[in-house]
């Protein structure tokens, strides 16, 4: 038997969330009882969200056996047989279903691996010497054509050429210039950002002081948004340990180089991860997005040089100094170098975090490393790039997921979030949820944006109401075509992507909800109505009492029967049959 | 004007020594509110004026900063705050379900306070964790993956805490 040398507990939102505080109390009350010195970790986000709480046992050759779904009562036996007794515990085991295996990990490198709270552990996987290096032996200007040379594009959704605008903020006059780690990050569904910086702190301040660096900035924020208050602790702790030990701060590293850093908690905005939009949050002021140019690496913050970039981006810059430009662009495609991140979510067997080169097709993104969909349904689509984003169907899922293919579809790579649609999504209705978040989001300054999405939605509410004409469908295409063409910013550049893309993709389903009056995915409650097959149902009567209008009574025989005059379509009924006897019918017949 | 001065109490207690945490300038005005919220709960009325004399940016600037960011509370907020999340992963698996059910079990609206000053009901855009959709948090607490009947356990459970308490 191989001793264990750590105990990893992965302690980040959605591990906490599922429990993993618990467990991290039983294994620590649990090691103690039996007085092994074994040490027990907290790390951040291993990537596997589903199969959260997760517990590694490392091994002291390094082998490292993972522990899926821990319950307090699994504790005991963990510790003993496995920690004492040296025989794993075979029916917790983490059986391999391939969501490592076609990932490459450039940011999330250390992810789950370190204590994301101990600065001694990220140097000791190599941390902070991407920092050392440039500043013993790399000129500001060799930095910015190490980072063009590996292609890094910025990884908020916009794609721009990170070397580029740092190159053209250097030249800006000094001395004052700032430099900004976005972190407001906004779109629903997505959460890389907030792994990162949950899970390794660290490597986002060496990629800001790299940057600073490069461009000559005195001072940074890190704009992160409060709704994340875990990794804006573990961001004030990584700041103040990294001052302590010389690495922020005056002459970082005994260079004559200085530079600090300052958290800035965002309010609540999405519209504030545009850049001149996050500049004014910053100043103290409403976040509303202003004309462009001056570019912020002209006159950004306070009127001073600023450079902007996300998290992800900032993530690969120590790696890509480590490693050299070149290391990096060996992943991706011709102009899309290096990985993305992704936090896969929606109806998908696998979801998680996960890290992929540039150009791998989206089949084998929700095949291989999502394990397909949720009870083996149909694929419908998958929507990516959040709000901003858009929907690409089943039929296109060979298209490789890269800036440029993407944009072909009308979707875009955007922040990273990427939501699994099923055969039992109604697309309609998700282009109505994000145009819902859109309008709510828009800051009002620009009439297309505050209008136009307005109107837009009252037009996509109507067609999930059943009331939609046929002029609707051509006249929401017409006037998201006109809001991307007159708004300022990317929030309203954007929003109509939803629309636009389902409407392209999915005219069928919105033509089914106008003229035919139903919603074929089963969704939108004004076009469904429930019926019990009789011959499914077992006469169990558990459906009686759920419903609150009492639509239920006995049928002819040993069935129930839903009455559709008083039925609310709660779906309750539906949701607490053990027989799956009811069913979602169109409600096609009865409205005219 | 000189019950607006910094050391009357007010309502919400005394927040000078959060003011006199920050430099007295505009940019400290979202900074300064987001400590006020955190310590009170709300920001009042009186505390919006402190903040736009501390920070010397004009009363209605300030006003619009508060309406402005969804973060903000101009009222007093019950003792526990639910959060549903709306983020996408959420909404396709049946969120807007979980909302209705809790609107109506609590009987109220959304961004409203129960009757007995026990819970507030508030929507969020996303809580970042959505394998485990849907979710809501109480307080800091998350429970994810979420039916009706675990909510009405879960509503059950805050009650009594109360009662004990």
């Amino acid at each position: 038997m191989t001793p264990s040398s750590e105990i990893r507990v992965g302690l980040a939102t959605c591990g906490i969330a599922a429990g993993a505080e618990r467990i991290y109390s039983a294994l620590k009350a649990s090691l103690e009882e039996h007085a092994t010195s074994v040490p027990l970790k907290r790390v951040g986000c291993i990537g596997m969200c589903y199969n959260e709480p997760l517990v590694d046992v490392v091994a002291s050759d390094g082998e490292r056996i993972t522990y899926r779904q821990v319950q307090e009562k699994d504790v005991e036996r963990i510790v003993s047989e496995h920690i004492l007794g040296g025989e794993p515990v075979e029916d917790l085991l983490l059986q391999p279903d391939g969501f490592f295996e076609h990932q490459v990990r450039i940011v999330l490198e250390n992810c789950g691996l370190i204590d994301p709270e101990s600065l001694d552990e990220y140097r000791q996987h190599a941390g902070y010497q991407a920092l050392n290096r440039v500043l013993t032996d790399m000129s500001p200007g060799q930095v910015i054509e190490e980072i063009k040379a590996s292609g890094l594009r910025g990884r908020g959704g916009a794609g721009f050429p990170t070397g580029l605008k740092w190159g053209l903020a250097s030249k800006e006059p000094g001395p004052a210039k700032y430099f900004v780690c976005n972190a407001d990050e906004g779109d629903p569904g997505a959460f890389m950002d907030r792994s990162v910086l949950e899970g390794d702190p660290h490597r986002v301040l060496e990629g800001m002081t790299i940057a600073a660096y490069a461009l000559g900035a005195t001072h940074g924020y890190v704009y992160v948004r409060a709704e994340y208050p875990l990794a804006i602790a573990r961001l004030e702790k990584a700041i103040a340990d990294a001052r302590k030990a010389g690495l922020l701060g005056k002459n970082i590293l005994e260079s004559d180089f200085s530079f600090d850093i300052n958290i800035k908690a965002g309010a609540g905005a999405f519209v504030c991860g545009e850049e001149t939009a996050l500049i004014a949050s910053i100043e103290g002021r409403r976040g509303t997005p202003r004309r462009r140019p001056p570019y912020p690496t002209t006159s950004g913050l306070w009127g001073k040089p600023t450079v902007i970039n996300n998290v992800e981006t900032l993530a690969n810059v120590p790696w890509i100094i480590r490693h050299g430009a070149n290391a990096f662009a060996q992943y991706g495609t011709e102009r899309s170098k290096g990985t993305k991140v992704f936090a896969l979510a929606g109806k998908i067997k696998h979801s998680g975090l996960i890290e992929i080169p540039m150009g791998m097709p989206i089949r084998d993104i929700v095949f291989g490393i999502g394990g397909g969909i949720r009870a083996d349904k149909a694929l419908k689509a998958v929507q990516m790039g959040g709000p901003s984003g858009g929907c690409i169907p089943a039929s296109l899922a060979d298209v490789p997921v890269d800036y440029e293919s993407l944009k072909e579809t009308g979707a875009i790579v955007g922040s990273g979030g990427m939501i699994v649609l099923d055969e039992n999504t109604c697309m309609v209705d998700v282009a109505k949820y994000f145009l819902d978040f859109t309008q709510k989001e828009s800051c009002g300054k620009c009439t297309f944006c505050r209008i136009g999405t307005k109107r837009m939605l009252e037009t996509l509410t109507r067609i999930c109401d059943g009331e939609g004409t046929p002029e609707d469908l051509d006249r929401l295409v017409e006037l998201g075509e006109k809001v991307k063409a007159y708004s300022l910013c990317g929030l309203g550049q954007t929003a109509p992507n939803p629309v636009l893309t389902t409407a392209k993709y999915f005219r069928d389903e919105y033509e089914a909800h106008i003229a035919e009056k139903t919603c074929p995915a089963g969704v939108c409650k004004a076009l469904i109505a429930y019926a019990i097959d009789p011959q499914r149902c077992k006469d169990c009567k558990l459906c009686v009492p759920e419903c609150p209008v009492e639509a239920i009574s006995q049928g002819d025989g040993a069935f129930q029967v839903v009455d559709r005059s008083v039925c609310i379509k709660c779906g309750r009924c539906y949701s607490v049959c053990p027989f799956g006897a009811i069913d979602v019918v169109s409600r096609k017949e009865e409205v005219r | 004007m000189a019950n607006l001065s910094l050391h009357s109490p007010n309502e919400t207690g005394a927040i000078e020594d959060v003011l006199l945490n920050f430099p007295a300038s505009p940019a400290s005005v979202i900074p300064l509110l987001q400590k006020i919220q955190e310590r009170c709960g709300y920001i009042s009325e009186t505390d919006l004026t402190r903040v736009s004399r501390y920070s010397r940016v004009p009363l209605s600037s300030v006003y619009a900063v508060v309406t402005f960011y969804s973060q903000f509370r101009l009222d007093r907020p019950g003792k526990h705050m639910i959060r549903i999340c709306q983020g996408t992963a959420c909404h396709v698996l049946g969120a807007g379900e979980i909302l209705d059910h809790l609107k109506e079990r609590l009987e109220i609206e959304e961004g409203q306070t129960t009757a007995d000053g026990w819970f507030t009901l508030e929507s969020v855009r996303c809580l970042g964790c959505c394998s485990l959709a849907p979710v809501i948090m109480i307080g800091k607490e998350t429970f994810g993956r979420l039916t009706r009947k675990d909510l009405d356990e879960i509503l059950a459970a805050y009650r009594e805490k109360g009662k004990v308490a």
